[in-house]
């Protein structure tokens, strides 16, 4: 199995729900807390698993916002997982989930540096590298309905512009989204073979300008006449 | 890169303190160690010993959580921070014994043991400032680390420290020091010019922000620019990575490390060897050595750009 992501960027709309999402679940699940420093003070921070970030691309009238969320990427050849000295990083066999160990541990940030993705962050209350589970807790719980698991940043996305599920299996949704719209990986020319896809925005209508001609003497004239009225 | 000083302190030392012994087990191998009496000989071991010590003592202060430091030697397989921790670890016993076996004269067909020992001690401590480089070469995330230079530039510092302190030793000792002050001018020379050589193959940027995002957002034509980060305040990801120098500090902070690392160590030990023997220039030399390398440490930190700043609005790292 190879579990991930494919984020739709047509279709985001950079509202954060995914986010938000993943702190409520997470922050009390098997990698929690995601501690918040200072959270009502002048400059609250804090750990996050997933962030937006907004880019805009293009000149005007040609130009486009695209709200671009990150997490893990649960890489195939996961640099963080080769770097760690202690082990604590480790990708589940099974399912190719990249988890941390936090009875293992030390809290060395080499993994961070690793990370060319930005998906670890240090708790620095509890000294340890916190990331995305891509929700283990959630998605194998046979308590919950069949089709409540799923990661939370999938189930709360209001325009779906989120799919998981098994990048090995050609009926899953995530592997019929990407046949179906070219889904891109980020940063391949690092060489760490991401599983998770984003979807590029489709092309959009090329917005004609029109050039402005140089007066005619109509024109030309009106424009004298209205100067002098003014005088 | 944020600069910790409890990792720049940790990689000065460590590398003169590993320089250091290598040198004193290379001056064996090379049956230079015989002329040497034990007094001098175990002082700058204990000199060396106490060096790569701190270091390491004060490379688990940058740990968040240090009480599993002990498990840090794990994943020698592939981590080099482990590989550098475990050979630091193993080597205790190897150059306690070491020192113990010319303690007692040790002897056997004809000193050929203690030479291929000697040969030893000089290739392992080598290797672990090699790792120590190599913890930060490996990082394909961070292209100013990312380069052979890195770990060549850690064994050339550490052996010019472990040189200057070897040559004060044996100086104070009352050794012959003639036949080293050629070979100690020209490890300043080498430092020197691998540390230049490092300086200019940086220089170029080599990832820029449409190749972190235009694979997936597929403009290939147009520029992409940071709109909005996302967030409000700082991030574990700004604080760690998004240090930012002013260009002009970065020159003044370059230009100090060159003077005070190499150029003013150079001119005084020149001085010393040349022009006016005295102890106090030599001594004078190790201090605007180490504080020199101190700068260059801290530079290699603060000119390191991760490629995440990509996505936090940087064009090019």
């Amino acid at each position: 199995m190879r579990l991930g992501l494919v984020v739709d960027l047509d279709k985001c709309v950079g509202c954060n729900a995914c986010a938000i999402a993943c702190k409520q679940w997470n922050t009390s699940g098997t990698s929690g807390s995601l501690t918040d420093y200072r959270p009502y003070g002048a400059d609250p921070s804090g750990v996050f698993f997933n962030r937006i970030r907004h880019y805009e691309t293009g000149n005007y009238p040609d130009s486009k916002t695209v709200h671009f969320p990150m997490s893990c990427m649960h890489c195939e050849e996961a640099a963080c997982v080769t770097v760690c000295p202690t082990g604590a990083s480790y990708k589940r066999e099974e399912d190719g989930i990249v988890l941390v160990d936090p009875e293992k541990c030390m809290g060395c940030n080499y993994c961070a540096w690793a990370c060319p993705y930005g998906a670890r962050e240090l708790d620095r209350e509890e000294g340890i590298m916190k990331k995305c589970t891509l929700c283990v807790d959630r998605i194998y719980d046979e308590n919950l309905p069949k089709e409540e698991r799923k990661p939370a940043c999938v189930m709360t996305c209001p325009t779906t512009a989120r799919y998981f599920g098994d990048f090995d299996d050609p009926n899953s949704d995530v592997s019929i989204a990407s046949s179906k719209r070219d889904g891109q990986e980020l940063f391949p020319e690092l060489g760490y073979k991401p599983v998770n896809q984003y979807l590029s925005p489709r092309k959009k209508v090329e917005i004609k300008q029109h050039e402005i001609s140089e007066p005619d003497l109509v024109r030309k004239v009106k424009d004298w006449v209205n100067k002098v009225v003014e005088l | 890169m944020h600069p910790a000083f409890s990792v720049i302190f940790f990689t000065v030392t460590s590398g003169a303190g590993y320089g250091l012994i290598s040198l004193l087990s290379l001056l064996n191998f090379l049956n230079l160690g015989m002329l040497l009496d034990k007094n001098t000989f175990f002082i700058t071991a204990g000199v060396a010993i106490a060096l790569f010590t701190m270091g390491l003592i004060s490379s688990t202060f940058h740990l968040a959580n240090p009480k599993n430091a002990w498990r840090a030697f794990m994943r020698f397989r592939t981590s080099w921070l482990a590989r550098e921790g475990l050979l630091a670890i193993i080597f205790y016993p190897l150059i306690i014994l070491y020192l113990f076996l010319i303690y007692i004269d040790f002897q056997i067909d004809q000193y050929f043991f203690m030479q291929a020992y000697s040969f030893f001690i000089f290739l392992v401590s080598i290797i672990i400032i090699h790792c120590t480089g190599m913890i930060y070469a490996c990082l394909k995330t961070i292209p100013q680390w990312n380069t052979f230079w890195t770990p060549i530039n850690y064994i050339t510092i550490g052996i010019f420290l472990g040189s200057l302190i070897l040559f004060f030793i044996f100086y104070l000792n009352g050794v012959d020091v003639d036949p080293y002050k050629y070979y100690l001018l020209s490890a300043i020379v080498l430092s020197f010019f691998t540390k230049m050589s490092y300086y200019f193959s940086i220089k170029k940027h080599t990832h820029n922000i449409r190749q972190a995002t235009n694979a997936a957002i597929k403009l290939k034509s147009t520029n992409v620019r940071l709109l909005d980060v996302g967030h409000t305040g700082g991030t574990f990801l700004t604080d760690e990575f998004g240090y930012k120098v002013a260009e002009k500090k970065l020159l003044r902070v370059k230009l100090f490390s060159i003077f005070f690392g190499f150029l003013a160590p150079f001119a005084l030990i020149y001085t010393h060897i040349f022009l006016f023997e005295s102890i106090i220039i030599c001594f004078i030399a190790i201090c605007f050595a180490f504080l020199g390398m101190v700068a260059e440490r801290w530079l290699f930190f603060a000119q390191a750009k991760h490629v995440v700043n990509l996505y936090h609005g940087a064009q090019n790292v």
